[in-house]
């Protein structure tokens, strides 16, 4: 190994390490972590790393490559049928409208009319990665503006597909011809055959997927090698990667549409659990190396070509996005989140420009620009969603606190905060309004705040692990914490943070799983309540009353099981550290159901008690 | 013919044999509901409203239970608590049950005879049953003596099935208004008095 290799992990993983907490603690996303690391780290400021961004980059887009895979993974057909008027309806508005623009603008300043067309193409695309990376974190992918970003983004990811089909035939008719630059078996051929090509090559993924990557990973799962499973899935997202780039074609394509027909089979979860870790360590690889091949020199050089350029594109894509976000019923601010998160120019650009350059559609400098400009629209978005959230949606939207003095008024009265009013949160809330007790609500969902404000709840809008929201709420006052967010990750953020600064609060929290509870343990909550446990119960227990038990008896033995799993999860969680290998989430699932169906058979005593039970005395007189 | 109420609160009655032979398809007799408390209340939630309403469809109501530690299981207990309210069922204005007659049916392990001063259960049943006898005045009900099975872990069958038949008699009968009252209530148990009418009736 060389050292050369060390070297560059070393700076990459510790700029990533650095950086990223920093940005998580000042509230910014941990895309802006690593986009202001890889600045960092870049040729303009410490020239860590220089030249070798651009490998960097090609080696870092994987990470794209493998999102794209999981995002195919995700993507159930059910799901995507449900969803196909919106997909079609936001992304065909949001693209038509952009590439349209972009294209009169580009031809107005010059572009001859191909190359105005293929780029007016390339940036219109916005970026999964950080959108969705976005929208997780802050817990908004269940909102409207997250659904509607996730529509728009599936489009442009499926859209590419015939554009990379489209762009030789625009080629064909530029007046340069295709020559020289690599070498792909594609280059080689005329435009409607590379055309063909790629239809091709398309079926082609759908059949392997079906016949041989199926049938390949049953096999490899008989083995019972966890390793060997691990090895197997990235053979595959590589492989089907590297026949793409051997065509000529984008292998992101290519792995969207294998795990889009792997989502079907029964090895979806096993999949998801292995790429995940290694999609998350090359993403956050990529958007260094994004920050890192920002072309400084190019910006000080031509200042107002790039900056007009990177504003122009923005300010373009926002405002199709907002008509876009208007006409499909986004309320102002959820429309904000999606207009503005959309806003920059996706991953998927620098495929296409450096196709377009390849195909001397466009010059390489003129490349370079568009590059450049998209990696600083990259790295401008999360600011821009930050000064949104910031800025200007308590100036105009939903509120983020009522006027200071009324607060403080409320505060006092208050004695319960539930953050996140979801469909857990919400049941809540209304159960203690119903009891007379009323609670203070935060909850990022903007739509959602609306109503309740309406219906008389006092709500603060925004996102509840921010300590400034926390306090105006009047964390400092209330005696009780509920953390009922949909996200186990927000909520745990939310009871750490909770602990440090509110440390006299009383913390209850909603677990998803058994393993959020064991998380929940291990940060100290004591007050954690599992979602699936007593409505599951509840179930089984009327199952029993079905097949004939007496409803008390049944109730008992359902009242006894919740208190023996209450148990039974306080001390599984102490041994679970007594395991020394790391094991990966779905397969610790599976093995602590294991567990768990060994020691069931033990439980339920009163099905088999003596209480009440006139039988037991007999014979003893 | 008199509506008959049989309030039962049996917490396994799945595992009690003398009372599944005692309520075997009672209901299938004219006038009578039966009203499964632990089935219909399994978290113990009493529907206040409903069961005042049955109390006033009905004119005898009946408290069936096993007898546990001298006294009934847990949910007739909550049923007296939250059901037999004041001012309705008691107090100067709470005349909803006045005149309905009331009376204890019950199942206990131990034999009649050990249900006496000077042996180990020390105290006789009817005494052991005063707290009911005095709700039920309280709520200017008539509490006419119990129905008892004794040893019911002792019995067999063929005894059960004796048991089960005296009970839908004693129903039955009190069902056609036949007893008077007064003269019912001089007997321990209301067995006692089905037993000797049938001896009279064999004699003559």
């Amino acid at each position: 190994m060389s050292s050369a290799f060390l070297h560059d992990a070393l700076i990459y993983l510790a700029a990533a390490v650095v950086f990223v907490p920093i940005a998580k603690k000042m509230g910014m996303g941990s895309v802006l972590g690593y986009l202001i690391g890889g600045i960092i780290i870049g040729p303009f400021f410490f020239g860590f790393v220089g030249a070798e961004g651009k490998d960097i980059m090609h080696f870092a887009e994987f990470g794209v490559v493998m999102m794209l895979f999981l995002i195919g993974l995700e993507l159930e057909p059910e799901k995507f049928w449900r969803m196909r008027k919106l997909i079609l309806g936001t992304g065909i508005m949001q693209m038509g409208a952009t590439t349209l623009l972009c294209f009169a603008i580009l031809s107005i300043i010059g572009f001859t009319w191909p190359a105005a067309l293929a780029c007016g193409l390339a940036l219109a695309m916005s970026s999964t990665a950080i959108v969705m990376q976005t929208l997780r974190e802050k817990g908004l992918t269940k909102t409207q503006a997250g659904k509607s970003s996730f529509a728009v983004l599936l489009f442009q990811d499926i859209v590419v597909i015939p554009i990379l089909a489209l762009l030789p035939l625009l080629a064909a008719s530029a007046t340069h011809a295709p020559s020289g630059g690599q070498s792909t078996f594609l280059t080689g051929l005329p435009g409607w055959a590379q055309t063909v090509t790629l239809l091709i090559a398309v079926n082609a993924v759908v059949l392997i997927g079906h016949f041989v990557f199926v049938p390949f990973l049953r096999f490899i799962a008989r083995i019972r090698l966890r390793e060997l499973f691990t090895a197997a899935s990235l053979l595959i997202v590589i492989g089907t990667a590297y026949l793409m780039i051997l065509v000529g074609l984008s292998p992101a394509l290519g792995t969207f549409l294998a795990g889009l027909v792997l989502a079907t089979s029964e090895f979806r979860h096993e999949l998801e659990s292995d790429i995940e870790p290694f999609k998350g360590i090359l993403l956050g690889l990529f958007f260094i190396a994004v920050g890192a091949s920002i072309n400084f020199k190019l910006i000080i050089d031509n200042p107002l070509e790039i900056m007009a350029l990177v504003c122009g594109v923005i300010a373009i894509k926002s405002l199709v996005l907002y008509a876009t976000g208007k006409i499909s019923g986004l309320s102002f601010d959820q429309n904000m989140i999606f207009s503005l998160g959309l806003g920059q120019v996706g991953e998927f650009a620098f495929v296409l420009f450096a196709f377009i350059a390849q195909l001397h559609i466009i010059s390489a400098r003129a490349s370079d620009v568009m590059m450049g400009v998209t990696a600083i629209s990259m790295t401008v978005t999360p600011l821009l969603l930050l000064l949104n959230e910031r800025l200007i949606l308590p100036q105009l939207g939903t509120r983020e606190a009522v006027e200071e003095s009324q607060a403080d008024y409320i505060e006092s009265e208050h004695p319960v905060i539930i953050a996140g009013f979801g469909h857990f949160g919400s049941t809540i809330g209304r159960f203690l309004r119903a009891s007379g007790i009323n609670a203070t609500i935060l909850d990022n969902d903007s739509d959602r705040v609306e109503l309740l404000r309406n219906m008389g709840f006092t709500v603060f809008y925004g996102d509840a692990t921010r300590l400034d929201i926390l306090k105006s709420a009047g964390a400092d006052q209330a005696r009780l914490l509920i953390a009922a967010i949909d996200s186990p990750e927000i909520n745990l953020d939310l009871v750490d943070k909770t602990k440090q600064e509110f440390p006299n609060l009383t913390v209850m929290v909603r677990a998803k799983s058994r393993l959020d509870a064991y998380e929940l343990l291990d940060a100290g909550v004591e007050n954690i309540y599992r979602e699936s446990l007593d409505t599951s119960v509840r179930l089984g227990v009327d199952a029993l009353i079905k097949l004939g038990f007496r409803k008390y008896t049944a109730t008992r033995a359902g009242q006894n099981f919740i208190k023996y799993d209450e148990e039974a999860l306080r001390l599984l969680a102490a041994h679970r550290h007594d395991q020394s290998d790391y094991i990966f989430q779905t397969r610790e699932q599976i093995s602590i159901q294991e567990e768990l169906l060994a020691n069931d058979r033990e439980v339920v005593p009163n099905i088999h008690d003596h209480a009440w039970d006139s039988e037991a005395y007999k014979g003893q007189e | 013919m008199k509506k008959i109420l049989i309030l039962l609160a049996h917490p396994r009655f799945e595992k009690s044999r003398t009372n599944r032979f005692l309520l075997d398809k009672i209901e299938e007799q004219p006038g009578i509901t039966l009203n499964d408390l632990y089935e219909r209340y399994p978290d113990f939630n009493i529907n206040v409203a409903s069961e005042k309403a049955l109390l006033t469809e009905h004119d005898i109501i009946i408290w069936h239970y096993p007898l546990y530690m001298y006294s009934a299981p847990a949910m007739l207990k909550q049923w007296i608590d939250v059901v037999l309210e004041y001012g309705w069922a008691h107090g100067s204005r709470g005349n909803a049950l006045k005149d309905k007659t009331i009376f204890n049916a019950l199942t206990a392990g131990g034999a009649r005879e050990s249900y006496a001063h000077n042996e180990h259960n020390r105290f006789t049943l009817r005494e052991l049953l005063v707290p009911w006898e005095q709700t039920a005045a309280l709520c200017k009900m008539i509490y006419i003596p119990p129905f008892v099975v004794h040893s019911t872990h002792l019995l067999t069958d063929q005894q059960l099935v004796e048991y089960a038949r005296l009970y839908r008699l004693l129903l039955q009968r009190l069902s056609n208004d036949e007893p008077h009252l007064e003269n019912v209530r001089q007997y321990e148990y209301l067995n006692d008095w089905l037993l000797t009418d049938k001896e009279q009736l064999n004699h003559e």
